[in-house]
């Protein structure tokens, strides 16, 4: 690779994120040509939970602190998506407490979602730079805190969320193409973040806080920037699913998500963006697969019916064998390369 | 005096419950989110062994002292097992670790509930008696809240005892205090670990069994509400501290209850939204808690 000189660094930083996007691409390519094998709705489900688990990533993985409340930012970004995207007539009914010029525009997705991605990175922002001061035990139930005070706003305001019923009738603009497109391009930010200099700041006050701050790291900045693209990331996943369902409700986003996301991400291990994919695609295989035999299937003359809670015990059950068995999951610190010649 | 009555009963449930969890964050340094699947499980513990759709009543059926008896078993078994098969395993794991581990366990114990009693709620008459309204001087309360305030009174000093007066309540604190240094003095760290996840399984159930007698419903999700207000609790206390946590659950329920009696009507189902809003506001401002324990800071 160094017969191109300065472009070698270029290549090297691109090594890992295009051998993920070309591992998500495998299942991608197998749906498309069998689609009858493996349905391409299953496919797409899982990679917008892989742009969510990359978001929780960004926050969690990188700074090592566990937040508990990423999905209120899918959250953020479903509404908000409802909210530009509904037909007129539908909000009025629905949602009649809306702003008059919201209640009057129905805009197209291409411009929906970049807003919707702003509104909820600037909530994002602001609640970054109050929890980028704490860390350990008391970051961890803040961010549950307000998890649960967004579950609670959007339960219950119901002229402008539509309470506790879903809101449906989004459009249905996203499929496999688009949910990998976008969870392609979110692996990039994510590990171009990662190898940033603010990236590499908060991976060393991650694995030693005393030594990085001595080092004259600014810890709260960098997790502030971190949280900040981590709910920008998790806003993103938010909007793919309700163009993806048509359908956006509270409960999509509580705690069951934020047991799913966080689960993917931990039994492939929180410590590198490989160990993020590798675990939402194990993970959401053996969810959708599960969900599926739960819902009754038929495997030859064999018909199974799984009482509804095993998807949930089994995955929970998985990931407390990997924690304990494996506690950094199982890619450890490990980024997908090349396989290189050792030489001397 | 009503008023006074339904903060006093509410605030010693989550007195109660945020005990259980400051138990296990000060000997154990585990952020317990099961605890509300113990109380869960400690409701479920009354129609055992029956699993069908309508609710029989098993060990519930029981004369009062081997109900009550029941249920405590039932809990602190559940609560050993977990600590055998998750805590101990992850002992000297990072807190984020421990953290998650807990939360998994809390969604483990949920769907297991689920997978085996059904996602229905059932009706359930226990102690039916106890919910008969009393008045006196003017306000009006049911027997089943003065045995409630009693009770965790009772529960309150006799833990307080232990925790002051005997061998293993020396232990615990000073496992509390500093585990290595305690062990180092002879300090046997899985006994004093097991008792105090006991005890935290102890006032689960009692826990369980208010809830039980006060709603007559039985839901897989019963505990969640109480776990996090308990958490509330143990947050405002200072996490570990002891008589934080009970001081904090007395004044989470006053605060429930007058934001309930005094919001204006339009505002209050949004109580929950200011009550979390106020912890995450304290939790950033005083990440140590109000009255917090001097262990703890954390050290470099």
């Amino acid at each position: 690779l160094t017969i191109f000189g300065f472009g070698s660094n270029v290549l090297t930083r691109l090594e890992t994120p295009a051998l993920l996007v070309g591992l998500v691409a495998i299942p991608v390519a197998l749906s498309a040509m069998a689609p009858g094998v493996l349905p391409p709705r299953m496919v797409a489900q899982g990679l917008i939970w892989l742009v969510m688990v990359v978001g929780l990533y960004v926050f969690t993985g990188l700074s090592g602190v566990v937040s508990f409340g990423q999905n209120a930012f899918s959250l953020l970004g479903a509404y908000c998506t409802a909210w530009l995207t509904l037909n007129p007539f539908v909000k009025g009914s629905s949602m009649p407490g809306l702003w008059p010029l919201l209640l009057e525009t129905s805009l197209p997705p291409a411009m929906s979602a970049p807003l919707s991605v702003l509104f909820a990175a600037a909530i994002g922002a602001v609640l970054g730079l109050a929890l980028a001061r704490i860390s350990g035990e008391a970051a961890t139930i803040a961010t549950f805190s307000f998890l649960i005070v967004i579950d609670s706003v959007f339960s219950n305001w119901s002229s402008v969320t539509g309470g506790a019923s879903s809101i449906v009738g989004i459009p249905l603009v996203v499929g496999l193409g688009a949910s990998f497109a976008v969870a392609a391009v979110s692996i990039l930010i994510a590990y171009a973040f990662q190898t940033s200099s603010v990236g590499v700041m908060l991976q060393a006050s991650r694995d030693d806080a005393v030594a990085a701050r001595a080092s004259g790291v600014k810890v709260a900045l960098c997790r502030f920037w971190a949280f900040g693209l981590s709910s920008a990331l998790m806003a993103l996943g938010g909007i793919l699913q309700a163009h993806f369902l048509g359908v956006v409700s509270v409960d999509m986003f509580y705690l069951g998500a934020t047991f799913m996301t966080l689960a993917m991400l931990i039994v492939g291990g929180r410590g590198s963006l490989t160990g993020a994919v590798v675990g939402t695609m194990l993970v959401s295989a053996l969810t959708l697969s599960l969900r599926a035999l739960e819902r009754g299937a038929a495997i030859g003359a064999l018909s199974i019916r799984l009482p509804s809670g095993t998807q949930e015990v089994l995955v929970g059950a998985l990931m407390l064998a990997v924690l304990i068995g494996r506690r950094r999951g199982l890619c450890g610190l490990w980024e997908m390369k090349l396989p290189r010649r050792t030489t001397g | 005096m009503q008023t006074i009555v339904n903060a006093i009963s509410l605030g010693s449930i989550f007195a109660l419950v945020s005990l259980g969890i400051g138990l296990l964050f000060g000997v154990l340094r585990v952020v317990n989110f099961a605890h509300g699947d113990f109380i869960t499980i400690g409701c479920y513990a009354l129609i055992l062994p029956s699993a069908g759709a309508a609710a029989t009543m098993g060990v519930g059926a029981l004369p009062w002292p081997l109900v009550i008896l029941g249920v405590a078993g039932a809990v602190v078994i559940v609560a050993l097992a977990s600590e055998a098969l998750v805590f101990r395993p992850l002992r000297g794991a990072d807190s984020a670790t421990v953290m998650i581990a807990s939360f998994s366990l809390s969604y483990v114990l949920q769907n297991s509930l689920l997978l085996v009693f059904g996602s229905r709620p059932k009706g359930i008459n226990l102690w039916p008696n106890l919910n008969v309204p009393i008045k006196l001087g003017g306000a009006e309360f049911s027997s089943l809240q003065l045995i409630v305030i009693g009770a965790t009174l009772a529960l309150l000093a006799a833990l307080g005892a232990l925790i002051r007066f005997t061998r293993i309540g020396l232990e615990m604190r000073a496992a509390a205090e500093n585990f290595r240094m305690a062990r180092l003095v002879g300090v046997r760290a899985n006994r004093v670990i097991g008792s105090a996840v006991a005890l935290s399984g102890l006032l689960a159930s009692a826990v369980s069994l208010m809830i039980v007698v006060q709603t007559g419903v039985l839901s897989y999700q019963i505990g969640l509400p109480y776990m996090i207000y308990g958490f509330v609790a143990a947050v405002l206390g200072g996490m570990g501290s002891l008589l934080g946590a009970a001081v904090g659950g007395f004044a989470v329920g006053a605060m429930t209850v007058l934001a309930q009696t005094f919001l204006p009507e339009p505002a209050r189902p949004f109580r929950d939204a200011v009550v979390f809003s106020i912890v995450f506001a304290i939790l950033i401002a005083l990440p140590n808690g109000i009255l917090p324990s001097h262990r703890a800071r954390e050290r470099v």
